[in-house]
């Protein structure tokens, strides 16, 4: 069928079955590679999105389910330089790997949105994304650091 | 034994001597590395370095990025030599020619000249080693990434020596321009300055001059105590495309008319296809072909998605290959019976070895751990073009870009030049892309040579990459010591199953007069290899383990047990005391917590932990804490380093406490993260990481940091409970009121791995 996405601000014209994966969507019919396949069940993380603002791990969700929402990308958060989560990840040297970064970043960026300055525990709830390389510790000190600055703004 | 490699190294390095002149390089070979990889306005000067006219120096690593941060620390060594501006310092990746193969890497092994010994080759190179048939001239085409080994042999006797070559070479050029002795010259930040005059040039102003040179073997390098830049922290090149997604990685490789393969390997490991009924997916969009090998299945499709779902319809017939009734409690059984029935083979007596049980033994344990997978985020994948002028090309990541080039040749029956091979970086590795390990290469290149002129990427999705991985084996290793009055151990007896040879990661630091080890070879047809840390990742439980064991029944303090042990270890024992003094060892702690202390030394480097648990009164084990001391010599990116024995905590962390693997009726039981969890942020406990400078030789830094994480929980866990775990993960054991039985997998007698005191 005929399927209109919004992708980074852009408007992208596809024709595909309606429960294509939309991670797949992405990568392979828009060349956005920077969204990464992990599991392909919603499980690790590293597939997240911003749909509406709002994280979701696009490996398990249909495009279909997405037609008329505003998708964002790893490419697109950063479209005007880095945002502040990706500043703040070179500043702590958080990736290793990098592998799942992409999906993290998305993830915090999100969280901190809705929440600029949130606490360790609401960090540990609300961010379940797998990294393997274990950057766990330097995220969480990124994350503090943006937290007391958003606390500052 | 200990291995050759080692002794030699060990003086070699102590001598600050070096054991082969990398830097040496014909001219005639470096015409072609120029043709092959340089810029326009760039040459090699000597192997592994170029600059430029713009000044830039551009180190070509022989290795691959899997995260560990090597690019940089290898640019750094370089730069220190060079006396290099750090602004000018560039890293990129050896292309996977012979050429630039890292003979370093192997003479840094000191494999001696009596020929290749299985039992003198560490287990990340044996890939490598057994692929080539044991020839040493095929050997030295290895470009591996392992074994912790990037800076302490290719830093260390490689990338060092050419960029002191190469500051020669830069030198001769300016004293010949002023036609002054080349000892009135000095470099600094990216100039040679003729002392003199102060008259200066800059590096890019010398370089086409210096090629003109030939480069030294035998260069003078700094002392350590002449480093500016090597032993501090800098940013690592990687990160700022790591942080945007413009990293490559293999899976995002986009070939034009690209097809997508989905995989099913035949469940049972060593079963073969018996038939697919192609009808169930007939109609399907996109697919193009069903390939049908010998013990796998592969769907092509237009989409990946595509070809999953259509793999995931089909319902192949595998064959079982006779291993039906193959589980982990069988091979569980198989090793107990192997250590019990023997025979075992002795690699190690000290003193008067096992005859001194003769008198008694005062503690017997058996301790076990399981298969582990890799699972890096990245599942593997590879991309291959078949051309119908019987040329491949293949596009992936893997540990060795050299090594998996001449194996896709091999693959295909064709010579190295026919094919070309494009290397990317890796989504972790752990040891799943090292030699040895590369089914996902060969079933690629099969799959590429059924579709010519097609090319094919070949995606494994998480439940194949789980399912047919190469593990980190299971082990049972049982100790037996006596002690003396005092409780400290005069004898130390060993003696475990192995998957192949005898480990020297099993001989302790730890001062005990008599001392015997000893292996038993179990083999199964569950397909093992190196994971990070390797023999240390199960050995440095074992040993930790019984060594804290023979510290409660002297009823002394584990640390100060540990402590009078390593009195003649100073490197050690400064290690374990920064720990404890960091973890504020002895301090009380809040009701329901406790501290567990481990030290482990590979790779070259010591690494002691102290954990501090908390067991609640349901048996719920969280790990508060983890404070790390690490002497690996000296840190080239002290950060960079921290970053690694971090991650390497986490890894041991998702180890001892969920990780297992585990066979049922001849296959892998787990199929994806859900069973064979991960520590997340949630369960990610509070870590620091101490450095120790010491005079030791440059150690290794990915690996060294995950081996004492197991033993410390489980030192704390029954310093909290009372509980020993002997048996990994665990989150298999009832640790409070909650019997949990779930967690049990194992249908096994239990009572044979309790701890026998004997008065």
């Amino acid at each position: 069928m005929q399927i209109e996405l919004n992708v980074n601000g852009a408007p992208r014209k596809l024709d595909i079955e309606p429960d294509a994966p939309l991670l797949w969507v992405i990568r392979d019919e828009l060349g956005l590679t920077g969204t990464k396949f992990g599991c392909g069940i919603g499980a690790c993380g590293a597939c997240t999105v911003h749909v509406n603002g709002k994280p979701m791990r696009s490996c398990v969700l249909p495009v279909a389910a997405v037609a008329t929402a505003e998708i964002t990308t790893i490419e697109g958060i950063g479209a005007q330089g880095l945002n502040a989560v990706q500043a703040a990840w070179i500043e702590h040297q958080v990736p290793q790997c990098g592998y799942c970064q992409s999906g993290m970043i998305m993830a915090i960026t999100a969280l901190l949105a809705e929440n600029p300055t949130p606490s360790d525990d609401e960090l540990k709830t609300l961010v379940t994304n797998i990294c393997r390389c274990g950057t766990y510790p330097r995220i969480r000190a990124a994350v503090r650091s943006l937290a007391a600055s958003g606390a500052r703004s | 034994m200990i291995s050759r490699r080692r002794v030699l190294l060990g003086s070699a390095a102590a001598a600050g001597t070096l054991l082969v002149g990398y830097a040496l390089w014909p001219s005639r070979r470096r015409a072609r590395a120029d043709q092959l990889s340089a810029k326009p306005g760039e040459r090699y000067l000597a192997y592994w370095i170029k600059v430029a006219d713009d000044d830039t120096v551009t180190v070509v690593i022989p290795h691959c990025d899997m995260g560990t941060g090597i690019f940089t620390a290898l640019s750094q060594m370089a730069a220190e030599e060079l006396d290099a501006d750090w602004g000018d310092m560039r890293a990129e990746a050896a292309l996977p020619d012979p050429l630039f193969a890292n003979g370093a890497l192997v003479e840094g092994f000191a494999l001696g000249r009596e020929g290749l010994n299985r039992d003198s080759i560490p287990a990340f190179l044996q890939g490598s080693v057994l692929a080539t048939g044991n020839k040493l001239a095929q050997f030295m085409d290895i470009q591996v990434t392992g074994g912790s080994s990037a800076v302490s042999y290719t830093g260390v006797y490689g990338v060092r020596v050419a960029a002191a070559a190469t500051r020669e070479m830069l030198i001769a050029a300016a004293a010949e321009r002023l036609n002054a002795p080349r000892d009135a010259f000095r470099t600094e930040r990216g100039r040679v300055i003729h002392q003199p005059s102060s008259q200066s040039f800059r590096f890019g102003e010398l370089a086409a001059a210096a090629s003109r040179y030939a480069p030294s073997s035998q260069p003078k390098l700094k002392p350590r105590s002449a480093y500016t830049l090597v032993g501090k922290p800098v940013a690592r090149f990687d990160i700022p495309a790591k942080v945007n997604g413009s990293t490559r990685y293999g899976i995002d490789v986009s070939v034009p008319g690209m097809q997508y393969g989905a995989i099913k390997i035949a469940p049972i490991f060593g079963g073969k296809l018996v038939s697919v009924d192609e009808q169930q997916i007939a109609g399907k969009t996109g697919i193009k072909k069903i390939i049908k090998l010998d013990d796998a299945v592969i769907v092509v499709a237009d989409r990946f998605w595509r070809a999953q779902r259509a793999m995931d319809a089909l319902e192949p017939v595998f064959g079982d290959g006779g291993n039906a009734q193959l589980s982990s409690s069988t091979i569980r059984q198989r090793r107990l019976a192997a250590l019990n029935q023997g025979p075992i083979k002795r690699d190690r007596s000290v003193g008067a070895g096992d005859k001194a049980l003769q008198n008694g033994t005062s503690l017997e344990c058996v301790y076990h751990v399981p298969y582990l997978a890799h699972a890096a985020m990245e599942p593997v994948n590879a991309t291959a073009l078949y051309r119908t002028d019987g040329t491949l090309e293949v596009w992936a990541g893997t540990q060795d870009a050299l090594g998996a080039r001449a194996f896709c040749a091999k693959a295909a029956g064709i010579r190295l030049d026919k094919v070309a091979f494009h290397h990317y970086p890796s989504g972790g590795a752990f040891g799943r892309r090292l030699p040895g390990l590369w089914n996902f290469l060969g079933f690629a290149v099969k799959a590429a040579m059924a579709m010519p002129g097609t090319a094919l990427k070949l995606i494994f999705t998480r439940e194949q990459d789980l399912r047919h991985d190469y593990y980190r084996p299971n082990v049972t290793s049982r100790f037996k010591a006596r002690t003396n009055p005092a409780g400290m151990p005069d004898t130390w007896v060993n003696e475990y199953t192995t998957d192949s040879d005898s480990n020297a990661e099993a001989y302790i630091s730890y001062e005990v007069p008599n001392q015997a080890y000893g292996a038993v070879k179990v083999e199964t047809p569950v397909p093992v290899g190196p994971w990070r840390s390797v023999e240390s990742s199960w050995h440095g439980f074992f040993i930790e383990s019984f060594v804290d064991e023979l510290a409660h029944q002297a009823k002394r303090d584990p640390f100060e047990f540990r402590k009078a042990l390593l009195k003649n270890r100073p490197r050690h024992l400064a290690t374990l005391e920064l720990a404890a003094a960091k973890a504020g060892w002895g301090s009380t702690l809040a009701p329901g917590r406790a501290r567990g202390i481990a030290m482990v030394a590979c790779f070259g480097t010591v690494v002691a932990h102290v954990a501090e648990v908390e067991v609640s009164e349901g048996g719920d084990c969280k790990v508060h804490r983890i404070t790390a001391a690490v002497d690996c010599g000296l840190a080239v990116n002290p950060d960079g380093l921290k970053a690694q024995i971090e991650g390497g905590i986490v890894f041991g962390l998702s180890a001892a406490l969920y990780g297992e693997i585990t066979i049922a009726r001849g296959a892998v039981e787990q199929q994806n993260f859900p069973n064979y969890p991960m520590v997340r942020l949630a369960d990610c406990p509070a870590i620091e990481v101490h450095l120790l400078e010491s005079d030791a030789p440059l150690g290794g830094g990915g690996e060294p940091g995950t081996p004492p994480v197991a033993p410390a929980l489980t030192n704390a866990i029954f310093a909290a409970t009372g509980i020993r775990v002997r048996e990994l993960p665990i989150a298999k054991h009832a640790l409070g009121k909650d019997a949990r039985p779930a967690a049990f997998r194992m249908e096994t007698d239990r009572g044979s791995d309790a701890a026998v005191a004997i008065s």
